[in-house]
């Protein structure tokens, strides 16, 4: 067992994890942080997406120990500091781009990666940065409408509905 | 202008705060204090004897609690079947005992053989791999006509065959159908394959047990669209426990499409070894797991035959279908390729002679039921792709062959039992016609050509069964259960609404959509009305989310409760304003007596009804809650017609989805942000099945597809934005909202769409090519065309 610690969604979180204990099994059965899901065990669903030091991971793919001294955040840190729902998280309930929710936390986070880095994506930017977040519900069309949204465009323009 | 609230807004989600925020409340965020975990040592061959399971070494691991083998249930009922379906020759089907965990036989791979409880899951895991199971390995049998051939290896030693049953429908026209052919202008035939699919909700499937030594009660946690139907099937036939001992909740549950209807033994072990081992038992299975342990759909092989006139008119049609049970009767399974399939074989068409045979067959593989749509899509894609040929092969429009054959008289009686109550297929496909610009096609195509790609169009209709189901109806079919849904509203002093509903909300929007419904027959805001569901301790009784049929059924049981729970407050209001009942009108919240401006608020009726001290106590009880059952007199008829555009590279293979449209008639509409949602979804689902998914086993009965690696999922760079209508709207005739249900219809309806335009981007290239078997994957499209 080792001792880690790390800086989860801004507060200090720290416990002790086997070697073999993912960062995804620590956010959850150890943080009780359980908005990160895991939706497969071969590293391809994208439910379990999270930002270590401002990156997008597959948390179900890093061991716990990897993330020691990292800054983490998780899709229970993205609303506004009033607890209201951030741009991308209110343009998911407006565009309706979830369902069951399972793979909503790792959609969001992956969203917000890709706006970090590419302000202003296109439909075809947004569909192949989601590649690695597998949704069954949506069929990813309200998904990539309220990405593009969230990014400021108008979204009128890309379907008809 | 679109209403900001009741029925017909699009009223955003309440749900998706929470899911947004990561604190939904799904299975697997549930430790109970104490819990040990489960990992089920499954079998890795798919038929064999099972001589020996020697537990020792692993009894003696660090951490495991106990070791359980099929020998510990061998007191315990088989997980039931709950549709006895009756075979062509007036015999039941051939019915095998599934076991909680393998007993004497494995089956398929994936086959739990025993099961290892221990304090951590990574404890449990490490302990099964210490346990020593002599299995002597039989021949597997895979394919179903093989498994019908003489000779062939039994998956069940203690049945006849592997023939679970043979069925005709219907068997009367049988001969008359013959007839039919003998005399028939043209006859198109085809043979194709359904392919088999695996649902992969996203969250895979989770079961919790507890039980109270003190009250004798247990409580189970799962990932299930039915937690009462699962606490009857498993209290009842497998564990022996009464209902008011068992309590079962279905959680926040991420996605079902039809695989978590079913009563798992994963359930049952949960719950048994709880009390066994005195301390709450958790599984969580892997996405590995979920793949040879979540009952798969379709896995159909069908001949289908068209006879036409010399006008082009249908004429009769024969179907020859073998379905795929597996090894194990899952829940459902018999009542898929039978009354969920052959019943919809009409289709859109006044096809006067129908008759369908289906032979359900045992190989050894994972069993399978109903996935979104069950049946249906099989039924529609045999036909729509069939109908195609026709057109294909007597050189006519496919759209005009079908609106010359099109049902346009309602109520219309099929040639195979069931009656459509309304419909306008014309309408859905004009608006079809609209969408997608069949005019500029040719100029599409030669953009494409230029770019050195085929293009393609399909088109398709389909039309499906859902509200499932009338019980009398059903129960003459084999259904072992009533098909009812029920409903109770509880108004509170203040004026707020409960309604606890035995519908199941997985992805649906329940908890908006059915708020809507309240909130517009009493006139008040959405947000006083709060849905409740999936928890066997606060609502009183329920029969799931399946078939479409939550907002038809549910929704008319809601209706009927709050009818109720309206004509009491009505007396209420009538001892309050000293008037007539009769004279009493609702609206906007407030009772008043017509006529007049004496009116008395909601709120104020509500709280008469709690704190009664002006109140007709010599006529009515104090308080306000009520409960209906509502069972449907008759399914319900969604139907639309549907459009793909393709772009197949003819060096590869590969086929691009250019555009899709979807015109739907799902009747009244509650929340078009939501139907349009759930097309959305099916389709997508629709197009998988059509291009990418296929659950494949080796000869072995091997998986092949174990995997998110292996096995094809649609991913965002897969699919086109869908162009979705529903403004044609037929309502339904027989229930009281006019809804007639829209989860399933994309599903049914996109996958001959799909292959209709790849097979005619093939032919623009004078390939003489007349199917290929889903999915269309670039191998099989380009070996086609070579």
């Amino acid at each position: 067992m080792a001792q880690v610690s790390m800086t989860v969604n801004g507060k200090a979180a720290s416990g002790e994890v086997e070697g073999r204990t993912l960062l995804s099994s620590f956010l959850r059965d150890q943080l009780k942080l359980t908005g990160t899901h895991v939706g497969c065990d071969t590293s391809q669903c994208g439910a379990c997406v999270v930002h270590v030091d401002g990156v997008a991971v597959k948390s179900c793919t890093m061991l716990a120990a990897e993330a020691d001294g990292a800054e983490v955040a998780t899709i229970e840190g993205q609303a506004n500091a009033d607890g209201s729902l951030n741009v991308i998280q209110q343009a998911f309930q407006d565009h309706h781009g979830l369902q069951c929710g399972f793979c909503t936390p790792g959609m969001v986070m992956s969203a917000a990666a890709l706006l970090k880095d590419n302000p202003k994506p296109s439909e075809t930017e947004v569909r192949e940065y989601l590649e690695g977040n597998i949704c069954r519900c949506t069929g990813y069309h309200n998904i990539i409408k309220a990405i593009m949204a969230a990014s400021g465009q108008d979204v009128g323009a890309i379907a008809a509905e | 202008m679109p209403k900001d609230g009741g029925i017909g807004a699009s009223s955003k989600r309440r749900e998706d705060v929470r899911f947004l925020t990561g604190v939904g409340n799904y299975t697997d965020d549930i430790d109970i204090h104490g819990q040990a975990h489960v990992f089920f040592l499954r079998s890795d061959v798919a038929h064999g004897t099972l001589n020996a399971v020697d537990t020792s070494a692993a009894e003696a691991m660090p951490g495991v609690v106990k070791v359980f083998t099929g020998a510990d249930f061998e007191g315990v009922g088989s997980i039931p079947c709950g549709w006895q379906v009756t075979d062509k020759h007036g015999e039941v089907m051939q019915e095998p005992a599934h076991p909680v965990l393998a007993q004497g036989k494995v089956r398929h791979v994936g086959e739990p053989i025993a099961a290892v409880v221990a304090e951590t899951l990574e404890q449990a895991r490490d302990a099964a791999e210490t346990i020593n199971v002599d299995i002597a390995e039989l021949p597997a049998v895979v394919d179903m006509k093989a498994a019908l051939a003489d000779g062939a290896p039994k998956v069940h030693d203690d049945l006849t065959s592997n023939l679970c049953y043979d069925w005709g429908f219907v068997e009367e026209n049988k001969d008359a159908v013959n007839k039919a052919f003998e005399e028939a202008a043209h006859v198109t035939s085809l043979e194709l394959v359904n392919n088999r699919l695996v649902a992969n909700p996203m969250e895979p499937r989770v079961a919790v047990g507890d039980y109270s030594r003190g009250t004798d009660e247990h409580t189970l946690f799962t990932t299930s669209q039915n937690p009462h139907v699962i606490r009857l099937l498993m209290g009842a036939f497998v564990l022996g426990i009464p209902e008011h001992k068992l309590r079962v909740v279905a959680p926040d549950v991420g996605g079902g499409f039809g695989t978590k209807i079913f009563h798992y033994q994963e359930e049952a072990f949960v719950t048994f070894a709880a009390k066994a081992c005195n301390r709450p038992v958790k599984w969580t299975s892997s996405r590995t797991e979920a793949f040879m342990s979540d009952a798969h759909g379709r896995d159909h092989v069908t001949k289908i035959e068209l006879a036409l006139d010399t006008d082009n008119n249908f004429t009769a049609l024969r179907t020859d279908t073998h379905a795929n049970m597996g090894a194990y009767l899952s829940t459902f399974a018999p009542s898929v390729p039978t009354w969920l399939h052959g019943t919809l074989m009409a289709g859109n068409y006044k096809t006067p002679l129908i008759y369908v045979n289906v032979k359900a067959v045992f190989t050894n593989t994972v069993p399978v039921d109903a996935y979104r749509g069950a049946g249906r899509p099989e039924a529609t894609f045999q036909l729509e792709r069939v109908v195609d040929k026709a057109a294909r092969e007597l050189g006519v429009d496919p759209i005009a062959l079908r609106r010359q054959n099109f049902i346009t008289e309602f109520p219309y009686a099929t040639p195979v039992a069931v009656e459509y109550d309304t419909g306008d297929y014309h309408a859905t496909m004009d608006k079809l016609e609209e969408m997608i610009d069949l005019s500029g096609f040719e100029a599409r195509r030669k953009a494409s050509e230029a770019n050195g790609k085929l293009r393609g169009v399909g088109v398709n209709c389909y039309i499906e069964a859902c509200g499932i189901a009338p019980s009398n109806l059903v129960g003459q079919l084999g259904a072992r259960a009533g098909l009812y849904e029920s409903a109770t509203v509880r108004v509170n002093a203040t004026g707020g609404l409960v309604v606890m509903t035995g519908s199941h909300s997985h992805g649906q929007g329940h908890e908006t959509s059915f708020a809507q419904v309240v909130a517009e027959m009493i006139g008040i805001d959405e947000n006083m009305v709060e849905i409740v569901h999936g928890d066997t301790s606060k609502v009183p009784m329920g029969m799931g989310t399946y078939g479409s049929r939550s907002i038809a059924v549910g929704g008319s049981a809601m209706v009927r409760a709050t009818e109720k729970i309206i004509n009491k407050a009505k007396k209420i209001a009538s001892h309050l304003l000293e008037a007539s009942e009769s004279d009493i009108e609702l609206k906007d919240g407030a009772f008043s007596v017509a006529g007049t401006d004496k009116s008395v608020a909601w709120g104020d009726v509500t709280l008469a009804a709690y704190v009664p001290h002006n109140y007709p106590l010599e006529d009515i009880e104090p308080g306000l809650e009520e409960t209906a059952f509502y069972d449907p007199s008759n399914f319900t008829y969604p139907s639309g017609a549907y459009a793909c555009e393709v772009e197949v590279d003819p060096d590869t293979g590969k086929v691009t989805i250019e555009s899709f449209a979807a015109a739907d008639d799902f009747g009244n509409i509650i929340n078009p942000m939501i139907v349009t949602g759930q097309v959305h979804g099916g389709l997508a689902q629709g197009i998988g099945q059509a291009l990418l998914e296929n659950c494949a086993y080796d000869d072995n009965g091997q998986l092949l597809s174990g995997s998110y690696m292996d096995y094809a999922m649609p991913r965002a760079d897969d699919l086109p934005m869908f162009d979705v209508d529903h403004s044609c709207q037929t309502p339904c005739t027989h229930n009281p909202l006019g809804v007639k249900g829209c989860g399933e219809a994309g599903a049914i309806g996109s996958p001959p769409a799909v292959v209709n335009a790849v097979v005619d981007a093939l032919r623009s290239a004078g390939k003489d090519v007349t199917h290929i078997d889903m999915p269309l994957s670039p191998d099989r499209v380009w070996a086609a065309m070579q």
